[in-house]
């Protein structure tokens, strides 16, 4: 049906366009009744800041929460309301993994993919790939490090899966717990224009994990110059659209807070992603006598410096 | 009883007029009233409480039989589905787990999974990648969908079995390129086993979404079972 076409971003953009030349102009568009009042004085914004309505899609924040109003209906005890959060087609999930991945500049990754249908299909399952992508690279690199080592006894180091688990999930949740509870305060302060529902955080934070599961992969590669250059191209991506969602969210706000806000935001990511680098994957150029020492070579003990 | 009926009021109810009417004992009122009760016959209680405790046995053990084949040579047939049950599944993933057990190393950090990680891993999978389809509008029962994915490990329990045998006889290159081999065959048939029995009862446009997570399942049980070194 032609509502799906309707639903592109595009479609804004003209809507925009037409009302910056003409303001006072009424808009009738058949499935969005609530928007014609809205139009009128919306417009009456500095004509500067049109681009940035494109970033915020404020014609559309009444609408949203009006759906969001509308979706969530159920009971949080029912199935019914779980089954709202994983209400994703397959194209939409590789939608937004295309979109997390390929950052576009000047748009929103919430306004543009998300639209006030958050889902948790992705944040969850892109986790749970990136927790057994890196302890099986981690694994994998490090057999290939000390492979020609006469002393080396291959283990699976399998602890490490609960170790990668705990602080891959406690990133993904702990953290936009964190900046939502914090963009809340700020909005009871400033009346920002901006406000992410608690779910559309998670879901921006888990899909730009996404692009740490290649780079897990090729972070097999025992260069430490590939594996920095790595690191930093998917930092740079998954931080701009990080950085890009949450920038007009603060904006608004003291400078410095704004400044803070979203610099913790990068510094976090990056955190993640050196702490995964430097406790998974060993080392290349350092020379390892024997990691692991059989137990009758007790004399030999050697500690392993990362 | 004709008599009755009709001196019923002209205009009012039928049987109104019942009242002033009284049935001459004269007339003898007889029949028979069979009432079908269900009353189960001597014989079904003695078949199902009082059989031989081999037949009872023999009865669950051909049912778990029958899936087993089922798995492996997965045709689209509802036996599966319909008549689940979790024998077969506790008794593959204790048999894995016991298997994965051996390869333990010096520090038990840096091991392989212990029995305890093995059964968590795949009981709490199983009841994710369930709780998944079911999310996702998948209209399989939930424990149908666990019996479903606890009997495609059959495959994969296999090749543990194969694996050690191989390692028994050696653990140079040439046993790793077999044993690689038969992991990655088995992964693929439990993979294609058990989307053949689950991906029927998905939405069209998400059925790769609900695949896609039975695919690291069983990945993560192959590379278990891959790694597998033994002390």
């Amino acid at each position: 049906m032609a509502a799906v076409d309707d639903l592109k971003f595009q479609e804004f953009d003209d809507a925009a366009n037409l009302l910056a030349a003409n303001p006072d102009a009424t808009t009738i568009s058949i499935d969005e009744p609530a928007e014609i009042p809205r139009n009128q004085h919306g417009r009456l914004q500095e004509p500067g800041r049109e681009e940035d309505d494109e970033l915020l899609g404020t014609d559309d924040s009444d609408k949203t929460e009006l759906l969001a109003g509308q979706k969530k209906s159920a009971p949080f005890w029912t199935f019914d309301y779980y089954q709202t959060f994983f209400d994703v087609d397959t194209y939409q999930v590789l939608d937004r993994i295309k979109g997390s991945v390929f950052p576009v500049p000047g748009k929103n990754f919430v306004r543009l993919y998300i639209r006030s249908n958050p889902d948790l299909y992705g944040p969850f399952w892109i986790c749970a790939t990136l927790v057994f992508t890196i302890a099986v690279s981690g694994n994998l690199s490090n057999f290939f490090i000390h492979l020609g080592k006469p002393t080396y006894h291959y283990v699976p180091e399998f602890r490490k899966v609960s170790i990668a688990a705990t602080t891959i999930y406690a990133y993904a949740w702990l953290v936009p717990l964190a900046l939502w509870g914090f963009l809340m305060w700020r909005n009871s302060k400033v009346m920002n224009i901006v406000s992410y529902s608690f779910l559309e955080i998670v879901c921006v934070y888990g899909y730009s994990l996404f692009i740490y599961i290649p780079t897990a992969i090729l972070w097999i590669i025992p260069q430490k110059v590939v594996r920095w250059v790595l690191m930093m191209f998917s930092l740079g991506l998954s931080g701009s659209v990080l950085v890009m969602t949450f920038w007009p969210a603060v904006r608004d706000d003291n400078r410095r807070i704004a400044l803070a806000t979203v610099g913790t935001i990068v510094v976090l990511h990056a955190l993640l992603a050196v702490g995964c680098l430097a406790y998974f994957f060993d080392a290349p150029e350092l020379d390892f006598p024997a990691p692991i020492i059989p137990a009758h070579n007790v004399s030999t003990v050697i500690t392993k410096s990362r | 009883m004709a008599a009755a009926e009709g001196s019923g009021g002209v205009g009012g109810p039928l049987f109104a007029g019942l009242a002033d009417v009284s049935i001459s004992e004269d007339i003898p009122v007889e029949g028979e009233i069979t009432v079908p009760v269900g009353s189960h016959s001597p014989d079904d209680d003695y078949s199902t409480l009082d059989e031989p405790v081999r037949d009872t046995i023999m009865r669950d053990l051909k049912a778990v039989g029958k899936k087993f084949v089922h798995v492996m040579y997965p045709k689209k047939s509802s036996a599966l589905l319909r008549d689940w049950d979790l024998w077969g599944p506790l008794v593959l993933c204790v048999s894995l787990a016991l298997m994965l057990q051996g390869g333990s190393a010096d520090s038990k950090d840096d091991g392989g999974p212990q029995f305890a990680e093995v059964f968590v891993i795949i009981w709490f999978g199983a009841v994710v990648i369930t709780l998944n389809s079911k999310l996702l509008g998948g209209t399989i029962s939930f424990f149908q969908s666990l019996c479903v994915l606890g009997y495609c490990v059959l495959p994969l329990t296999v090749a543990m079995l194969v694996c050690r045998l191989v390692l028994l006889a050696g653990s140079g290159t040439v046993s790793f390129i077999i044993r690689l081999i038969v992991v990655v065959a088995m992964f693929g048939w439990s993979t294609l086993a058990s989307t053949a029995f689950l991906a029927d009862s998905q939405p069209p446009n998400r059925k790769a979404l609900v695949v896609y997570p039975i695919f690291l399942f069983y990945f993560v049980i192959s590379w278990m079972i891959l790694t597998f070194t033994p002390q």
